[in-house]
């Protein structure tokens, strides 16, 4: 009886089993793209680095805890032994050494890693060009003028170029299993380079909050196997109904939670640039099917001052 | 007449929050009822509310602290029950827009008026005592910032019943906290309660400063003192620095809000980022303000605990030092993620490594105090081993976040909130609560029972480590801080464990309620007649506890870093002095109470347009700082014969224990 009692308990805590068998699954360690593949083994080797400091620390803590503890009187007691040299030098040198390698390290990753450098890849990149929208993605392909509402696709093994502003409040432009993450701004325009290693369709977050809808703001992103399965994609989005001009844009920019995939067959020009410069003047300019007094010239050619950009290294770029 | 304000801002319509006004109002009828009964009202006013007596205000910061841990915390299982009812497509019971007001709370509170008044308490009751002096430099100044942080505590309550508070998160970025995305008082709540206790902050660091820099009691160097005393210098140092940035940043924030500037959002070449930098510039040097002092805590407990001195006293001071003054060089790492160029990101990132270097060397210090000693495994000693053992993982998680590839993927993720919450619980709040409990009888005069002491040690501790380190791995599979609900079968079983978590935590903190409870009603047994129960080694040990209000008959003389530990060697503790001469003190005083009772009028006012009665208490505000400063009765002198009454009683005292 009391056996069945604790198979009872036991059966309601099905799910701690589930825990260590989920291992697989934790996105950042199952990256399918370049970025993430070096993010995950940069983590890995920082890890490690520090562990070989800090395992010495917490074993010496319980250690030393329990062998001077008040009641072992046979350990040495020294009141006021309060300095040595020699231990001083080691305890500054071993924080010191971990964090040379650790900062060597770090430089050169961060640049290696830096969102806003193009990978190194013998295929031309596609772009695509983000917004972040209450509470939705939109993404626009100005090479085939299509756009599309929370999917995304690409052909796998093909950087993507993304170019991300926000037409909202602040949001983070996030595929876990691709790696790296950036904001989204609105009248700025920040640069993030992905690739899928593989085909398949990964989750796409918005990771940064942004009111009430941020939940449900969510996409999906997919990595065809081929070029040809990508045209394809493009042809479904081409086959749409929809178009996107300036008023069927301001529609879509109304606040919405939860948003349906959308395909929009055709997209007003420079609808991306038209986003981005709302705010350059005193004014703001809604976007409209006219052209604003600034747009059609190149991106970041000539910027307002309180409109920078932030792509601090633009000229290795395009 | 009454601006924005009408009853539809009391929220009939939530049950939480009727049920809650109706707990929080029945509390206040006990304890005004019980004040009334008692006949309590002149004593609570006379001898707490218009006090500046260091040790008293300190006991009324922490008093407060705790109310409001139980108020963030009440936050803190809301939000993890949310997360573990909302998986799988289930809505869980808050919507949005009472969930995001509860996470915006939480962080707002934790922080500002739980954290800080805690640490401020602490240092409140410490540091005059530890230095020997008989108070701080400006006492009615330091009634003054009480009363300007209680007028933030109030607001930040009263957004529960009337209006709401923010949902942007307890940084409040803007353009989401602009009036276009933010139309409600939620975020005006939020500016001028951190804006006022803010002010009080700023006033208790200078305050602070002088006090350590000009009222050390004769002999004692700079290099003698205390090593809390020290922690909390650097703090103040901090405070005095940092704190004005943020006043400035809501200030523009506000004019955003009311006056239709636009320095953080578009719209006339605003910009938001400067907000962001702002807000950092002050909120990274915070939370070495809230984890210093608790690293003077472990200082002294570990060397009080183990009967030794504490090993590297230099080293700990000038690694404080280093983590001040680095604190101010690494506000960018909150956000890589901006965009800045490589060599930006990679200067913020080596710059935030580096002082993991300082703060290894101080727990390798604290590793060689316990070496050769003879460590007494008290409840602060436990809060101190827990620490250091979970101090050094969440030290460990921040440098990964730190190196900027990394952050790439873990920004904003839970495994950030697992971090900070690994080094503000497992350092900051261990550090309070082993200083607490180690500084309790030198305040109350008894000791803390130890049987609940360590039970809440460890449920804290094994709690923190159940509620948390499910969220790194949460971090790990991609999912990002303030969800309402999620939708992913794999995170869910995590989620219950971190709310099994909360709960162990919750069970902590029941459990130090009852220590209370237990520790006064058991007081008789347990009292404090020495003045000194662990055997300590620094001043404030030397007097009576509680000490008297003027702290020491005569100021004692200072030889070495453990004064008080050197006088009982020389046999010179507890002397009595020839003759006893008159001791200068400030007298109380009401104008701190009618000044914050003031600003919190304005504040109030100002939140809900009032702009009439936001006047008033602007006048009223000015006009008690004018009536205070025209009155020059605010001291008097202590007579001889009632100092030879006091300490005749607590040499008697000495002599029976």
């Amino acid at each position: 009886m009391i056996k069945e009692k604790y198979v009872g308990y036991l059966k309601r805590l099905w799910w701690l089993a589930v825990l260590p068998l989920s291992g697989c699954k934790w996105a950042l360690l199952d990256p399918k793209g370049q970025v993430g593949i070096d993010a995950k083994s940069l983590i890995i080797t920082a890890t490690v680095l520090m562990l070989i400091v800090v395992i010495p620390v917490i074993v010496l803590t319980l250690y030393f805890a329990w062998k001077y503890r008040a009641t072992n009187t046979e350990a040495v007691f020294m009141p006021k032994w309060a300095h040595s040299t020699s231990i001083e030098v080691v305890v500054w040198l071993i924080p010191c050494v971990i964090i040379v390698f650790l900062g060597i390290l770090t430089w050169k990753t961060t640049h290696h890693l830096d969102p806003y450098r193009p990978l190194d890849h013998e295929k031309t990149p596609i772009t695509v060009e983000v917004v972040s929208l209450d509470w939705k993605w939109l993404f626009i392909y100005p090479e085939q003028k299509i756009a599309t509402v929370n999917e995304l696709a690409f052909p796998a093994n093909t950087p993507v170029n993304f170019k991300i502003t926000s037409d909202t409040v602040m949001n983070s432009f996030f595929i876990p299993q691709l790696g790296s993450q950036i904001y989204s701004m609105a009248g700025m325009e920040t640069k993030l380079h992905l690739i899928a290693n593989e085909p398949g369709s990964f989750a796409g977050i918005s990771a940064n909050y942004s009111g009430a809808g941020f939940t449900g703001m969510a996409f999906t992103a997919i990595a065809t196997p081929t070029d040809a399965d990508f045209d394809a994609w493009v042809a479904k989005v081409r086959a749409s109904s929809k178009i996107l001009d300036a008023d069927s844009y301001k529609a879509l920019a109304e606040p919405s939670q939860k948003h349906p995939v959308e395909y929009f067959s055709a997209v007003r020009p420079n609808l991306f640039a038209a986003i981005v410069h709302q705010y350059m003047g005193s004014k703001k300019i809604p976007v409209s099917d006219e052209p604003a007094p600034n747009e059609g010239m190149k991106m970041g050619e000539k910027m307002d001052m309180n409109h920078m950009d932030m792509s601090s290294h633009s000229a290795a770029e395009e | 007449m009454f601006g924005k304000l009408t009853l539809d801002a009391i929220p009939f319509h939530e049950p939480i929050l009727l049920f809650t006004f109706a707990a929080v109002a029945l509390g206040g009828l006990v304890v005004v009822a019980g004040l009334t009964y008692f006949r309590k009202w002149g004593y609570l006013w006379t001898e707490w509310l218009t006090s500046v007596d260091h040790k008293k205000i300190g006991v009324m910061y922490i008093t407060v602290a705790i109310v409001m841990l139980l108020r963030g915390f009440a936050d803190a299982i809301m939000m993890r029950s949310q997360q573990a009812l909302a998986t799988g497509g289930a809505a869980g019971y808050l919507p949005p827009e009472h969930y995001d007001q509860i996470f915006t709370a939480h962080g707002t509170i934790m922080i500002i008026f739980m954290a800080m008044p805690f640490m401020i308490g602490l240092m409140n009751i410490a540091v005059p005592l530890q230095i020997g002096a008989r108070d701080v430099a400006f006492p009615f100044l330091n009634s003054l910032s009480f009363w300007l942080f209680v007028s933030g505590v109030i607001l930040i309550n009263l957004s529960l019943f009337v209006g709401e508070f923010g949902r942007t998160g307890w940084v409040a970025y803007p353009p989401l906290s602009g009036i276009a995305y933010s139309p409600g008082v939620g975020v005006d709540y939020y500016i001028w309660a951190l804006q006022l206790s803010g002010i009080g902050t700023t006033l208790t660091g200078i305050n602070f400063l002088v006090t350590v820099f000009k009222m050390r009691a004769p002999g004692m160097k700079l290099m003698q003192m205390p090593i809390f005393t020290w922690t909390c210098t650097f703090a103040n140092i901090l405070i005095a620095a940092s704190f004005p940035i943020l006043t400035a940043a809501l200030g523009l924030l506000t004019l955003d809000r009311y006056l239709d500037f636009h320095f953080f959002t578009n719209e006339a070449g605003g910009n938001a980022m400067m907000y962001i930098n702002l807000f950092w510039a002050w909120g990274h040097p915070e939370v070495y303000i809230l984890v210093l002092p608790a690293f003077g805590v472990f200082s002294e407990v570990i060397s009080t605990f183990t009967g030794k001195r504490l090993f590297g006293y230099a080293a700990m001071v000038w690694a404080s030092a280093a983590i001040t003054v680095l604190g101010f060089v690494v506000w960018l790492h909150h956000f890589f993620t901006m965009g800045s160029g490589a060599n930006v990101n990679a200067f913020f990132g080596i710059a935030t490594m580096i002082i993991s270097i300082p703060t290894g060397v101080k727990l390798f210090n604290w590793l060689f105090t316990m070496y050769r000693g003879r460590l007494r495994f008290t409840t602060p000693v436990l809060w101190t081993i827990g620490f250091m053992v979970t101090f050094s993982i969440g030290g460990m998680t921040g440098v990964l976040l730190a190196v900027p590839g990394a952050d790439f993927v873990l920004h904003n993720s839970l495994f950030l909130i697992a971090h900070f919450h690994n080094t503000i619980i497992g350092g900051a709040v261990f550090g309070y609560l082993a200083g607490f409990v180690f500084w309790f009888p030198k305040a109350f005069g008894f000791t803390l029972n130890e049987k609940w002491g360590k039970a809440a040690f460890w449920f804290w501790c094994s709690g923190f480590y159940v509620a948390f380190m499910p969220l790194y791995v949460l971090g790990f599979m991609g999912m990002t801080r303030r969800l309402n609900h999620t939708d992913n079968p794999e995170w869910t079983p995590w989620l219950y464990v971190a709310f099994v978590g909360a709960v162990l935590i919750l069970c902590g903190i029941l459990c130090q309620l009852i220590q209370l409870y237990v520790s006064i009603r058991d007081r008789k047994q347990n009292l404090d007649l020495t003045g000194d129960p662990w055997n300590g080694h620094t001043l404030e040990w030397s007097t009576s506890s509680p000490p008297p209000f003027y702290n020491f008959a005569q100021l004692p003389t200072v030889h070495d870093i453990d004064s008080f530990t050197d006088m009982k060697e020389k046999g010179i503790a507890y002397q009595r002095p020839e003759k006893y001469t008159a001791i200068h003190m400030p007298k109380n005083t009401s104008a701190g109470v009618f000044m914050g009772g003031f600003a919190t009028v304005m504040g109030f006012a100002l939140i809900w347009h009032i702009w009439w009665l936001a006047a008033v208490g602007l006048l009223g505000l000015f006009a008690s700082l004018l009536s205070r400063a025209f009155d020059n009765d605010v001291d008097y002198y202590v007579q001889p014969d009632e100092i030879e009454r006091i300490e005749t009683a607590h040499l008697a005292h000495i002599k029976q224990a």
